[in-house]
């Protein structure tokens, strides 16, 4: 036997071991399953397009400020309140928390969560892997679903939170759906396609969108609920 | 040098349009700018992306599947052409205003009656404001549900929340500038959110106001934070998410 001069080490990290052997058995044929993907130049089709995209912007833009004047109230008077005093719309939705939990929970925790959900998110297995909701179609993942679905239910009621009750329910009433009723083609298809992280992000628009929309249209003095033609 | 100007002055149909224009790029003033001549070869191409600084952002080629609208919905790119038309309807907006009570208000009431296409100004710099708060968050929503964050792209995705924070941040300091009633309470009750904060709630909002409530330094501080610190912070992330997106593996590709 020669003198061997090197040493193999087993790994899967290929920035610890950046040389890879692969041994080939004579049943497996290697397999190349990525193409290499058609490029065209960046001048003139992306640059191009970004021109475009912009210049239509641009024009929107202007179109926009001619027909529709950006509002302008009374001077500032710290001695006239308005009521209600309402938040910039983009924060509404925090404002109308407000209105169901204490100040710490709806403009600090929920807030603080948020920001952090967001930026752990690729450093989550589960998200990248993204297995579809119903992967484990058994009992144990529909009792889990269905305590923290009822658990949180609960909670929210609670504290009265309706419009995210009401939200959530409708949602969980879809994932349910996605387990009896499955299916792999059409719209339907895609929607059953849908991993958990995926479902959590749709429920957590769907509720910043009802929060805001409410907090922007259906609110009136003392934050009591009124409907916009009111 | 390629033979362009050769090639199109050999042609003795060659309008004077066009004669003028392959003098115009051929001569030595133009390629000391743009170390190109008119773009006809891919060399030409190539050169023009990485021969300027503003458009090697973007490599030589991209991948043709992520060109199509609906891959991107162009919400990155629409994010950024908000800030560039919001910095320039920014700087200009500084020209005519104020950072002080009552004059801020003053010069609202002078965009709107003295200023030449004042509130066209104002109108165009509120309503881009709004509209890339949207598209941030939209960009947002696109690069999660095509999963873009995934390795090696998680800290550009760390990166891109940052800028959404700063978007909302810079939107909300804004917010205060007219000086009018809308702009008091609402910053009014967003500060106040801040004053929950548990044991150091009420110094961060004496902070944030330069006092117990809202007057002339919180104005003077929003003004600073609005037009200066917050922007050279964006800009700065921007970078670094605009490189990160070329070295982490190019445009809006699933991995």
């Amino acid at each position: 036997m020669p003198q061997r001069d090197f040493e193999l080490v087993k790994s899967d990290d290929p920035v610890a071991v950046p040389k890879r052997v692969a041994l080939v058995s004579r049943d497996v044929s290697l397999k190349v399953d990525v193409e290499p993907e058609e490029m065209v130049m960046s001048v003139p089709h992306l640059v191009l397009r970004e021109a475009i995209a912009f210049e239509l912007l641009v024009a929107f833009l202007a179109f926009y400020s001619l027909l529709v004047d950006a509002p302008l109230e009374q001077m500032a008077n710290p001695l006239k309140t308005p009521n209600p005093a309402k938040a910039p719309w983009y924060f509404l939705g925090l404002q109308e928390l407000l209105h169901y939990f204490p100040p710490i929970v709806a403009g600090v925790l929920v807030p603080a969560l948020v920001v952090i959900a967001l930026i752990v998110i690729p450093y989550f297995d589960v998200n990248v892997r993204r297995p579809r909701l119903w992967e484990r179609r058994d009992r144990r993942a529909l009792l889990t679903f269905g305590s923290v679905v009822l658990g949180s239910l609960v909670i929210l009621a609670i504290f009265g939170v309706w419009p995210v009750v009401i939200t959530s329910f409708l949602l969980s009433l879809v994932m349910i759906a996605c387990l009896l009723y499955p299916s792999e083609t059409g719209w339907w298809g895609r929607v059953c396609k849908l991993s958990l992280p995926s479902w959590i992000m749709i429920w957590f628009v769907a509720c910043t969108v009802v929060l805001t929309l409410i907090g922007v249209y259906f609110r009136g003095p003392g934050w009591s609920w009124v409907w916009p033609w009111q | 040098m390629n033979d362009l100007s050769t090639n199109w002055n050999a042609t003795p149909q060659a309008g004077v349009g066009r004669r003028l224009l392959t003098r115009l790029t051929g001569s030595g003033v133009w390629r000391s700018v743009f170390r190109h001549g008119w773009i006809r070869t891919n060399r030409d191409r190539a050169l023009t992306i990485y021969s300027n600084v503003f458009l090697h952002i973007h490599p030589v080629k991209v991948r043709k599947s992520a060109l199509p609208f609906r891959v991107t919905f162009c919400l990155g790119g629409l994010s950024l052409a908000l800030f560039i038309v919001l910095t320039v309807t920014g700087i200009l907006l500084m020209l005519y205003y104020h950072p002080s009570a009552p004059r801020a208000y003053e010069d609202m009431k002078d965009l709107e009656f003295v200023v030449s296409s004042g509130v066209f100004l104002r109108n165009l710099h509120r309503w881009s404001a709004h509209l890339m708060v949207i598209t941030v968050f939209l960009h947002m929503l696109r690069v999660f549900f095509a999963g873009a964050y995934r390795p090696p792209r998680e800290f550009n995705w760390v990166v891109g929340v940052m800028l959404l924070v700063l978007t909302l941040l810079l939107s909300f300091t804004g917010y205060l500038l007219p000086w009018d009633q809308l702009a008091y309470w609402a910053i009014t009750v967003g500060t106040n959110m801040a004053g929950a904060v548990p044991w150091v709630g009420d110094e961060i909002r004496f902070l944030l106001l330069g006092g117990n409530t809202i007057g002339e330094n919180t104005l003077i501080r929003f003004y600073v934070l609005h037009c200066v610190v917050l922007p050279l912070g964006i800009v700065v992330l921007m970078a670094v998410h605009f490189w990160r997106v070329r070295k982490d593996g190019g445009l809006a590709r699933p991995l």
